[in-house]
């Protein structure tokens, strides 16, 4: 039995954290948040020059060749510093399909761009909730028009993988024709744009089963994200232990009272349930295992739930102070919502966890 | 990152099968249990006899030292014997506590013959131990017992109560905690000894269970005679032995639930019908159904993690204070929902509805003190509060007050 990460893979996860404790301050993510960076320049650029960013792409593509378990705790710790950075876009997303279902050209050329951060990517695929009827988007084998939905880091990514009816597409943004359009967000520090294409080259990722490979990217996804959300939530935790022990109230410290207690060990165990749940996750995805979808599920579910519970509590256990802008927690907050949605809703992969349950059980 | 066994955990491993295939009968059912059709009396002497060849063959205290008796082998091995073990047809709790938590203590604080006595005749099943900690005022606050331990020459003189006592009624030997100093404040007026439960004066009672079941006693001591040389550990020490007794489970692994539970809601999900249809078609229904498997797989996982660090000479981490809160409060959750899957017709008992609603309604009735015994949620949620987070410790009024001047429990 070794459920567990190896001493090598922690190093660099003490290396990633002591980086990022260091230049993804509370001040560096709030530039983002403010509107005065897009990303935090500082963090992205020693996320790629470690290697720890490329963990995931083989060392022929340019990346650091280290594997999937190694990328999962960059993700922690990028979750836990609140990274503003295009992490989930370039690496969990467009890199993964690019690496799935690119050519051996396509991969050649983009893959070391994004590995050595000359290129930010960002990517595109369709979830079960929508509210409005996308626009339209259309891909005529060479061109594309029309506008896409708002993706995250769409205003600095200089490629896009876009999903395109059954279709993966592959659009170079520094090409012709395009034009970006910010959208607010409820996560300011994740940016969202639009594109708009008008006959702006691009072209197809060849592969014969685009869909599998799309469920295969958002697995993978599901389970870096979800490491993102325990170093969140633990975080958040972490901080509101923290302020409870510092803050009185009726003559106590208010972390003593035992209505504050057992909420902070409810969310503690939340936070561990999630945790093994990613573990699993990381396994299942590093070894191809026949598990994945199911773990990645679950990964999904339960680390949603428990940053999501985490943060919300965490306001409510601050008391008032925490509902200002000054404090981190709506930090967390928004994150934990960004984080929750970007692949869709927590309800829509328990729905999924579900299904893979019950073949399972046929 | 595995779930494989390493090479000397294989081998050790399929020794063990090798050894059960051997010597055990191997479960045909998974309902199936130890001394079907025996009555007690047979069932406790078929018991004993499985667990003499065990004691012979050194799967009875595997990790116990070679000295006393026992294998000196790893934690990881225990495990792995338990994990094959699960498989056949064996005696249930029977020898937990002897094995767990009285002769450990009698190893560490008993004079060397008093472990001569009883070691080697405990560890091969031939006497029996029980635990006597708790009392109708001392529950989650084991400290305050008030079992009453008198001197008198070379003997002290035991009144008191004992309850949910387990299989008091076919122990032979118990680790009694008792009150020797009523002057002290609460954890330092306690001693612990050895007593003979078969002694004059023990009287053991069954308790009736909410489940119909009686797996635990109340125990009464009236003017019991246990000799000086029982006793375990200095007079008034009897909080620390207690606390060294409880460390015995620090490597065990805690809270554990059924890893088919979610199989089970499947399977009943599509027999009931919904609306004419297979419930298993309903998505609220199917959403709870991932709900159980998040609880029970995570409990699971968490186990995988605490065997990591066993398996590799580690103690397991905090992470493991969660198993049991959250594995008693999804029991009951899942069984539960289990029983609402049929509607008004989830009341009837099982040995009218047929199909395998047994063993829901036995996890839903079990499932109350399942949340209880090993600490209750709420001292489960100190435990992490306290020891995990670091948090404050409850304000306590009792700590440096002469116990018999504090208001009884």
């Amino acid at each position: 039995m070794n459920f567990d990460f190896s001493d090598d893979q922690r190093l660099l996860q003490d290396a990633v954290r002591t980086m990022l404790a260091e230049t993804s301050t509370s001040q560096a993510v709030r530039e983002v948040l403010e509107g005065r960076a897009s990303q935090c320049e500082a963090v992205w650029r020693n996320l790629i020059a470690m290697g720890a960013a490329s963990a995931a792409i083989p060392e022929q593509y340019g990346g650091a060749g280290l594997g999937y378990l190694e990328l999962c705790l960059v993700a922690e710790e990028a979750g836990r510093h609140l990274a503003a950075v295009p992490l989930a876009s370039s690496f969990y997303l467009a890199a993964e399909l690019i690496l799935r279902a690119g050519s051996e050209a396509q991969k050649r050329h983009w893959l070391p761009k994004i590995a050595g951060g000359a290129v930010i990517a960002t990517a595109t695929l369709a979830s079960r909730e929508r509210y409005r009827a996308p626009a339209p988007l259309t891909f005529d084998g060479e061109t594309l028009t029309g506008t896409t939905p708002a993706l995250t880091d769409g205003g600095i990514a200089g490629l896009a993988v876009l999903q395109v009816g059954d279709e993966l597409v592959l659009v170079d943004l520094a090409g012709a024709g395009i034009s970006r359009k910010p959208v607010p967000t409820l996560d300011p520090t994740r940016p969202l744009a639009e594109l708009q294409f008008d006959h702006s080259p691009a072209e197809r990722l060849p592969t014969t089963n685009a869909a599998a490979v799309i469920t295969r990217v958002l697995d993978g996804a599901a389970v870096l994200l979800a490491f993102e959300q325990v170093g969140g939530a633990a975080r958040i935790l972490q901080a509101t232990r923290d302020y409870s022990l510092e803050r009185k109230a009726f003559g106590r410290q208010i972390g003593s009272f035992q209505a504050l207690k057992h909420k902070m060990a409810e969310i503690y165990t939340a936070i561990e349930l999630a945790r093994v749940h990613a573990y699993y996750g990381a396994w299942a995805l590093s070894s191809d295992a026949p598990e994945l979808p199911k773990a990645a599920a679950a990964a999904r579910v339960a680390a949603t739930r428990a940053y999501v519970v985490a943060a919300e509590e965490g306001i409510e256990l601050h008391g008032g102070i925490g509902f200002t802008w000054e404090m981190d927690c709506h930090l967390h907050y928004r994150r934990a919502r960004h984080l929750g949605q970007l692949i869709g809703s927590e309800h829509a992969w328990r729905a999924r966890l579900a299904d893979e349950l019950i073949k399972e059980a046929a | 990152m595995d779930f494989r066994d390493t090479p000397e955990e294989a081998a050790f491993r399929a020794e063990v099968r090798a050894w059960l295939a051997a010597h055990g009968q191997k479960r045909t059912r998974p309902d199936e249990v130890f001394g079907e059709g025996l009555d007690d009396a047979a069932k406790l002497a078929a018991a004993k006899a499985w667990q003499a060849k065990k004691a012979a063959a050194g799967y009875a205290a595997i990790t116990w030292p070679k000295a006393a008796g026992g294998r000196g082998g790893t934690a990881m091995q225990q495990v792995i014997y338990q994990q094959e073990e699960a498989a056949f047809v064996v005696p249930g709790m029977i020898f937990e506590i002897s094995i767990g938590m009285g002769l450990p203590t009698v190893m560490t604080w008993a004079a060397p013959e008093l472990k001569a006595r009883f070691l080697r005749p405990g560890l091969a099943g031939e006497e029996i131990w029980c635990q006597l900690f708790s009392e109708p005022g001392a529950g989650s606050d084991t400290g305050g017992v008030r079992t009453r331990a008198v001197r008198e020459g070379d003997d002290w003189i035991i009144n008191g109560q004992k309850v949910w006592t387990s299989g008091a009624h076919f122990c032979d030997y118990g680790i009694l905690l008792t009150r020797s100093d009523w002057d002290k404040p609460k954890q330092e007026g306690l001693t612990m000894f050895i007593v003979d439960m078969k002694a004059p004066g023990v009287e053991v009672r069954p308790i009736h269970q909410m489940s119909g079941d009686a797996e635990f006693n109340e125990v009464f001591f009236t003017d019991v005679r246990i000799p000086d040389a029982y006793r375990l550990g200095p007079e008034c020490g009897g909080w620390k032995v207690m606390l060294s007794t409880l460390m015995q489970e620090r490597l065990s692994v805690g809270g554990n639930l059924p890893t088919d539970l979610h199989a089970h809601l499947i399977a009943l999900a599509q027999q009931c019908a919904w609306d004419d249809r297979p419930a298993i078609e309903d998505d609220r229904v199917r959403a709870r159904i991932a709900d159980a498997y998040l609880q029970q797989k995570g409990v699971e996982l968490v186990i995988a993690r605490g065997l990591t660090a066993i398996s590799k000479g580690k103690a397991p981490g905090p992470e493991m204070s969660i198993t049991k809160l959250v594995a008693g409060k999804a029991m009951q959750d899942i069984a539960a929902f289990a029983l609402e899957l049929a509607g008004p017709e989830g009341m009837i008992g099982h040995e009218a509805l047929g199909g395998d609603w047994r063993y829901m309604q036995r996890l839903w009735l079990g499932s109350p003190g399942a949340r209880m015994g090993g600490g209750t949620d709420e001292i489960l949620k100190n435990v992490i509060a306290e020891r995990v987070l670091g948090l404050p410790g409850e304000i306590r009024t009792d700590r440096k007050v002469p116990f018999r001047e504090l208001e009884r429990n």
